[in-house]
């Protein structure tokens, strides 16, 4: 398929999000180039936002009326079409209110349980903090230790040491797509190492699902991640998938309503999974955003999606070349293949933050900054570095914006 | 927020008065803006009747945190260290000359925030936000 065809697609994708419609107080086209930190949001995710408050809010589970009932079940049918989305059984997706809460429950729930002195949690050089430090708590209180599987100077996983790395570990967890250079993963070779050393393995998703077509049966992983926000839902809301048996055997993170059968004063059972670890009243009215959300990209196509963000990124690449021969320096594996829809990049002295103020007078948004990296900015030896990231409604027209704003900036700092 | 980068600002961020260390400071701060990574080190050199004799600043950042360090030492020399842990927001503000976004004020702050911390012998609030 040619470019031409993928980005017609993409704005008649732009034309269904409101807000990629809006200029700034300078009159400039909105120019949303920070996907990886959130998405931007759907008509139809926000319309059903309105219709439940104004039609339908009621508290789910119990209640008896007519529109509990319907809340009830708007809420239980989205947690099955997300569930579907990322290819996991309904009873096996935890409403969470996002993914990092997701890897904290598994850290506090499962880790807590599971983990002792001696035992080893495999990690890698690129996580985002939200994959890291649970792993440096649950290693503080249980006196396990933390490896990191090494990313070479490119931010692609070294894999070569796998097998010694994986030696006594009992967790591995690690994330699919990394959010500062958008590298994918080998999930398939580091489960496969994982399983060899009879390790458990979460995988967190939050930069992946809404990018890739995600099947967790296939991956075979044990947990695995998502955030709703960045994949076109509300903020506020989340997902955790996790086998079965391991939600089974695992205690209660948060207690409180909902997720108890009976109660007595000393003593109380709980709920079946995955309501065991949904107390309280949960985000009713996102999680049914997150459902419609879900829709939207499944009737757009995951495979397109990530052929159109393939595309932008190799047009983005062809249209800073030019700027490589002014300082720009771009970051991260730099194939297509290899990843998805970041890009990490810095223009000669030009802090990253200046960059992306400039750019903003532009109407263009773009990252600045550490990206909740620390540890692998300090290893790359990059203080900060400025991201551009594509996602389904990105047009050639927006790259083409983020060319015209980078030579304003070589202007105003006199390159 | 482009016009904010003059020449004046931009001499400041690619030749930084003042730049580096003291080997003897008699106070000495450093602190990082959480938002962006920025760093500033601030060493200052007292003399006997309480005035600065000499500062110095290190680290690395964005123009706007770099600059208004650089400024803000030219304008300590020679004031009384307890003037300094009293100077406020709109000092940097005049040293640069131009309005600052809402979302950079930190980067801005950065310097007075260490050196002032080094003023008073631990970390000082933001400044206008104590």
């Amino acid at each position: 398929m040619s470019v031409r065809t993928l980005d017609a697609k993409a704005a008649r994708v732009a034309a269904d999000f409101p807000i990629l419609q809006t200029t700034n107080s300078r009159g400039k086209r909105l120019v949303y180039l920070d996907s990886a930190a959130t998405s931007q949001k759907p008509q139809i995710v926000i319309d059903e936002l309105v219709r439940y408050y104004a039609q339908y809010n009621a508290n789910i589970h119990r209640g008896v009326y007519e529109i509990a009932a319907l809340a009830t079940d708007a809420f239980e049918e989205a947690r099955a079409k997300v569930a579907a989305f990322i290819g996991a059984r309904t009873d096996e997706l935890i409403w969470t209110r996002n993914a990092t809460e997701s890897i904290n429950l598994v850290a506090y729930s499962w880790g807590m349980t599971n983990l002792e002195a001696g035992d080893v949690i495999v990690t890698t050089q690129i996580e985002h903090h939200s994959n890291l430090v649970p792993w440096q708590l649950l290693a503080a209180k249980t006196g396990a230790t933390l490896r990191f599987i090494p990313v070479d100077a490119r931010g692609v996983h070294v894999l070569d040491d796998l097998d010694a790395l994986m030696r006594g570990a009992k967790l591995v967890a690690f994330s699919h797509v990394s959010n500062t250079l958008g590298t994918i993963a080998p999930v398939e070779r580091i489960v496969a190492a994982a399983r060899k050393a009879g390790a458990t393995v979460l995988v967190d998703g939050a930069q992946a699902a809404p990018h890739l077509a995600v099947d967790v049966k296939a991956l075979d992983v044990d947990f695995y991640a998502i955030s709703g926000h960045k994949m076109l839902a509300p903020t506020g809301i989340g997902a955790l998938y996790g086998k079965r048996e391991l939600l089974e055997a695992m205690p209660p993170f948060l207690a409180g309503g909902d997720m108890i059968r009976k109660v007595e004063y000393e003593h109380s059972t709980y709920n079946d999974v995955p309501w065991k670890f949904e107390a309280g009243t949960s985000n009713v009215a996102d999680a049914i955003g997150f459902g419609v959300a879900v829709d939207y990209l499944r009737e757009t196509g995951m495979d397109w999606i990530r052929s159109h963000e393939k595309e932008m990124y190799a047009y983005a690449l062809e249209r800073l070349a030019p700027f490589e021969k002014r300082g720009l320096a771009i970051y991260g594996p730099r194939d297509p293949e290899l990843v998805s829809g970041v890009l990490s990049f810095n223009f000669a002295d030009i802090h990253a933050h200046d960059l992306a103020s400039i750019l903003d007078t532009e109407g263009v948004c773009i990252r600045a900054g550490h990206h909740c990296t620390m540890p692998l900015m300090a290893k790359m030896g990059w203080p900060a570095t400025a991201r551009a990231s594509f996602y389904l409604y990105t047009t050639q027209a927006d790259i083409d914006a983020l060319i015209d704003a980078l030579e304003r900036a070589a202007v105003v700092f006199k390159l | 927020m482009d016009d904010f980068y003059r020449d004046y600002i931009l001499d400041h961020y690619r030749n930084p008065r003042n730049f580096g260390t003291l080997e003897k400071p008699d106070a000495t701060a450093e602190d990082l803006n959480p938002l962006c990574g920025d760093q500033i080190r601030m060493d200052v050199a007292v003399a006997a009747d309480g005035t600065v004799s000499d500062v110095k600043f290190s680290g690395k950042g964005c123009a706007i945190s770099q600059a208004s360090a650089s400024m803000l030492t030219e304008t300590v020399k020679g004031m009384k260290l307890e003037d300094v842990a009293r100077l406020s927001k709109e000092t940097v503000l005049e040293n640069v000359g131009i309005g600052i976004s809402p979302t950079r004020m930190k980067c801005a702050m950065l310097g007075l925030r260490v050196l002032k911390s080094a003023a008073v012998g631990s970390i000082a609030g933001w400044p206008d936000e104590e």
